[in-house]
């Protein structure tokens, strides 16, 4: 019995569904060695990777002969790809808005993140609040809409910030930068900073209550009415259920062990501890928390509570047993983290591939995605970065980018689409000239 | 008042000596827009609705009859987004600064647009900020507002005026633009749909005022925050008018009425991310959306995005403009060439894809500036007699009104425009206006340079 359809339906297969094998390669998969050799892609996921594999029917191949593989660099701290301000930054407590909203799939930084290798980062709201708004992961599918951006499961989140910007009274609108002041808003200390968190998880934990006794209610087959929803408490109360992840921007010591003790009286766990430039002093507080930390690789200095920074941060608390990432909270710092990593193997002496993962499968594990990406092991996403050199060296470039066994950037496609796009819009420019009204009667200047 | 008593003695004098119950315009073109164009045609108007349209008519006796030799008959056209006839929304003048702010602009909340209400920003959103959900346009018209005189003159019968300010800025409503003493006597339909804005946020402008919202996202999350407030009080409500014996009374709240009362919302979008994010977002909140703007509507992803969601379109002829004096230094993005290039192509763009659109003149409104803007649109590939359906019937249409505007069919409103030449053309001369039947001759024009400077983005402030 013949089944024609089955056989149109293989032949449309390889459009949907592109195998590709990775061959010649220096693989570094973090978690497992590496390896010379080959990378499977079937289905957009990494189905082998080994010295010698099963080819694949219909497999399109990269020759990746001298060159290397790595997963795709996961930056835990971004705030690129956001349409409108950063920060809402009208309120001490901002968890009623959130990055999701306002993803800009256009923003000209995703396509220059992708293009240093990051296929994955976690997008923030700004510093501006103690409590501030939701985040959101994305995967850098340049050319999807915002939707098809989402790292489609992974937890949320939502920023808390300690410190000086948070408790700068008056604001500037816009956060740093920001010039025009608002009215002075609290807190104005650090000690209001707790205040204003513990405050607000207060409010979460008897609006939990309020909707916890209606579900009990609806559960004994009783009628009443719901209680108000309230989209600022309605994310706090998924932090104290454990369904949100918290990213708390800090930088002293005192304000960690602040939030560290305020998440235990409210009987939940900090996700990720952001910048955390003192870290490495209570590096031991931290590591018992559980909290993840995600820092800068030797940037300090640029406000005061910066002055006690040091390079070996990121080292010295991984000795501790915290899993620590390396993030850029920088548009341009995002497009090379692989040199970002290559200095903790300078400063605190860490192994290649613990220095790698810092921007892979440590970053995954904070953002509890790590069974998805961070390594290259099969199951895992065909996220991969193809670099001409070692990738933690200053000469490696960016040779290709794949997420979900796409490739989403193709160094010699760009380098050779280059002129064709500089004569269209040159076009454009001529265009536009000749169709501007001369200039009528301009006064020249007298004398 | 006693110079205003002889006035309208005279103005009444004039209008029945000018403006008989019953007329007829015979031997002229006319272009019925929902059929097909009569050559030598009759319209006959009586009581101030369409009586009769043919060739070949008898004209009822005693009816004023105008030849209509050498002329074209149009429906009245109708500017599908405006604020004529709330005198307080005119766009400020270009003068006042780099580029005028277009009508749809939200307006910032100041002393000036809320005479009554305090200043002081808002803390968040319970304070709901530039929120006034219950205005209606229909309340707020002012028949003295000078622009309903020169938008008329443009061949403008009817606009669907907005209480554009703010977020929650009212409802609109349709008004025929008749020159009376009695606002009332404007207004055919009181509530088409709730005007919605938003800002970015940041920078320099400082949006509504320095309180909350002053993101993006504050904007989308309070918009949110109010539909789910609105819904929990119409529930609270519904139980309380069931039985009241024995519930504590929901206290009545202005601002979730007037966004119950509202049948439809209109969001802003020009860009295909904000017509993506807005489409998504009237979607989640359950509101039949129009969206206005759309800048970028030329664009391929634009159209099926429309269709996917089947939300109609108000087109902004504010067609975007190359920046005057720009820094010979700075670097022109491509989106930004191509708004140029190719902003006035989404009409026919639109309309080859069987989206619903109707085009808005977004603060236009000198005659010459509103015929060059459609004509723009015409050399970019709109067909003619589908930009007079875009300011016509489509309006109509998107609004649900037209079974009383839009076309020149029998029973309709009288509304009409007839000319010398064929509308939107470079020497084609409005000859004379009918508003509900009324004859209005078109005003003398300014002298030239009376342009005023583009939008930045309707519905959208910096």
């Amino acid at each position: 019995m013949r089944k024609p359809w089955i056989v149109a339906l293989a032949a449309l297969a390889p459009l949907y569904a592109q195998n590709i094998v990775i061959q010649n390669a220096t693989i570094m998969t973090v978690t497992k060695g590496t390896v010379q050799g080959s990378v499977v892609i079937k289905d957009g996921k990494i189905a082998e990777v080994g010295e010698k594999v099963m080819m694949p029917l219909n497999a399109t191949t990269i020759d990746a002969g001298g060159q290397y593989v790595i997963p795709g660099i996961i930056d835990c701290h971004s705030h690129i790809a956001v349409d409108g301000n950063v920060n809402e930054g009208s309120v001490s407590v901002s968890s009623m808005v959130n990055i999701k909203d306002v993803i800009n799939p256009e923003d000209i930084s995703i396509y220059r993140a992708l293009a240093g290798g990051v296929t994955t980062a976690n997008i923030l709201h700004g510093s501006a609040n103690p409590i501030g708004g939701q985040t959101i992961v994305l995967k850098m599918r340049w050319g999807k809409d915002a939707e098809g951006m989402i790292f489609e499961g992974a937890l949320p989140g939502i920023k808390f910030a300690l410190g000086e910007n948070p408790k700068r009274p008056g604001n500037p609108q816009g956060g740093r930068g920001g010039t025009q002041t608002v009215p002075a808003r609290y807190p104005a200390t650090r000690m209001g900073v707790e205040d204003t968190i513990r405050e607000a998880l207060n409010q979460a934990k008897a609006y939990k209550a309020e909707w916890d006794d209606y579900a009990a209610k609806v559960a004994r087959g009783e009628h009443p009415r719901p209680p108000r929803k309230d989209l600022k408490l309605e994310p706090l109360k998924e932090v104290l259920e454990g369904k949100r992840y918290v990213h708390a921007h800090c930088y002293r010591e005192d304000e960690i062990l602040m939030l560290l003790r305020v998440a235990d009286d409210y009987g939940f766990k900090i996700r990720t501890l952001q910048h955390v430039l003192e870290g490495y002093k209570v590096a031991q507080e931290i590591a018992a928390s559980g909290a993840g930390a995600s820092t800068f690789s030797d940037w300090w200095a640029y406000k005061i509570e910066a002055f006690d920074a040091i390079p070996y941060n990121a080292a010295l608390m991984q000795k501790k047993g915290i899993v620590v990432s390396l993030n850029s909270d920088d548009e341009e710092l995002m497009r090379h983290l692989n040199t970002e990593a290559a200095k903790a193997m300078k400063y605190g002496g860490l192994s290649e591939t613990d220095a790698l993962a810092m921007v892979t499968i440590n970053p995954a594990r904070q953002l509890g995605i790590d069974s998805r990406v961070g390594s290259i092991e099969a199951g895992k996403d065909a996220d991969l970065v193809i670099y001409d050199k070692y990738p933690l060296s200053d000469y490696a470039k960016v040779q290709k980018v794949l997420i979900d066994g796409r490739v989403y950037f193709d160094r010699d496609n760009d380098v050779s689409g280059r002129p064709a796009k500089t004569l269209e819009k040159q076009k454009l420019i001529d265009k536009e000239k000749q169709s501007q009204p001369k200039p009528t009667g301009g006064r020249r200047p007298v004398g | 008042m006693r110079k205003l008593v002889p006035a309208l003695l005279l103005l009444c004098a004039w209008a029945i000596a000018e403006n008989p119950r019953t007329l007829a315009i015979r031997n002229a073109k006319i272009v019925t827009v929902s059929g097909p164009v009569l050559n030598k045609g009759t319209v006959v108007v009586r009581n101030g609705l369409i009586e009769a349209v043919g060739e070949n008519l008898a004209i009822p006796a005693g009816a004023w009859t105008i030849d209509g030799e050498g002329m074209t008959v149009y429906p009245g056209l109708i500017d599908s987004l405006s604020t004529v006839g709330i005198p307080s929304l005119a766009p400020a003048p270009a003068a006042a600064g780099r580029g005028g702010r277009g009508q749809t602009t939200p307006t910032p909340v100041t002393a000036a647009a809320t005479a009554a209400a305090p200043v002081t920003p808002a803390k968040g959103p319970e304070d709901r900020p530039a929120t006034t959900s219950w205005v209606l346009a229909a309340n707020e018209i002012d028949p003295s507002d000078h622009r309903i005189e020169s938008v008329r003159s443009a061949g403008f019968t009817t606009t669907v005026t907005f209480p554009a300010r703010g977020i929650f800025g009212g409802q609109g409503s349709i008004i025929d633009l008749a020159s009376t003493e009695r606002a009332g006597e404007m207004v055919v339909v009181p509530a088409v749909g709730q005007y919605l804005a938003v800002s970015r946020g940041g920078g320099g402008f400082g949006g509504f005022g320095a309180g909350f919202p002053n993101a993006l996202m504050g904007y989308i999350a309070y918009i949110r925050q109010v539909y789910l407030d609105a819904e929990h009080y119409k529930l609270l409500n519904e139980a309380y008018a069931h039985s009241p014996r024995g519930m504590e009374r929901p206290p009545y709240d202005r601002a979730l009425e007037g966004v119950l009362e509202s049948k439809r919302i209109l969001l802003p979008a020009n860009r295909v991310v904000e017509m993506d994010r807005m489409l998504r977002f009237a979607a989640e909140l359950k509101q039949p959306v129009i969206l206005y703007g759309l800048r970028e509507a030329y664009r391929p992803e634009a159209a099926p995005l429309l269709k996917k969601y089947g939300s109609p379109a108000l087109v902004s002829m504010h067609w975007t403009e190359a920046p005057r004096d720009p820094d010979p230094e700075a670097d022109r993005t491509m989106r930004s060439l191509e708004n140029v290039d190719q902003g006035p192509a989404a009409p026919g763009l639109l309309q080859k894809a069987g989206v619903p659109f109707a085009l808005y003149t977004d603060g236009l409104d000198q005659p010459r500036d509103l015929q060059r803007a459609v004509k723009k649109a015409i050399d970019a590939g709109l067909a003619r007699q589908d930009a007079i359906r875009a300011l016509t019937l489509s309006p109509a249409e998107i609004y649900g009104v037209a079974d009383r505007l839009g076309s020149i069919e029998v029973g309709k409103i009288a509304n009409l425009v007839v000319t010398k030449g064929d509308l939107f053309d470079d020497h084609t001369q409005i000859e004379m206006i009918f508003v509900d039947g009324k004859q209005y001759k078109p005003a003398p024009e300014p002298p030239a340079g009376g342009g005023r400077g583009a939008t930045e983005e309707p519905g959208v402030s910096q």
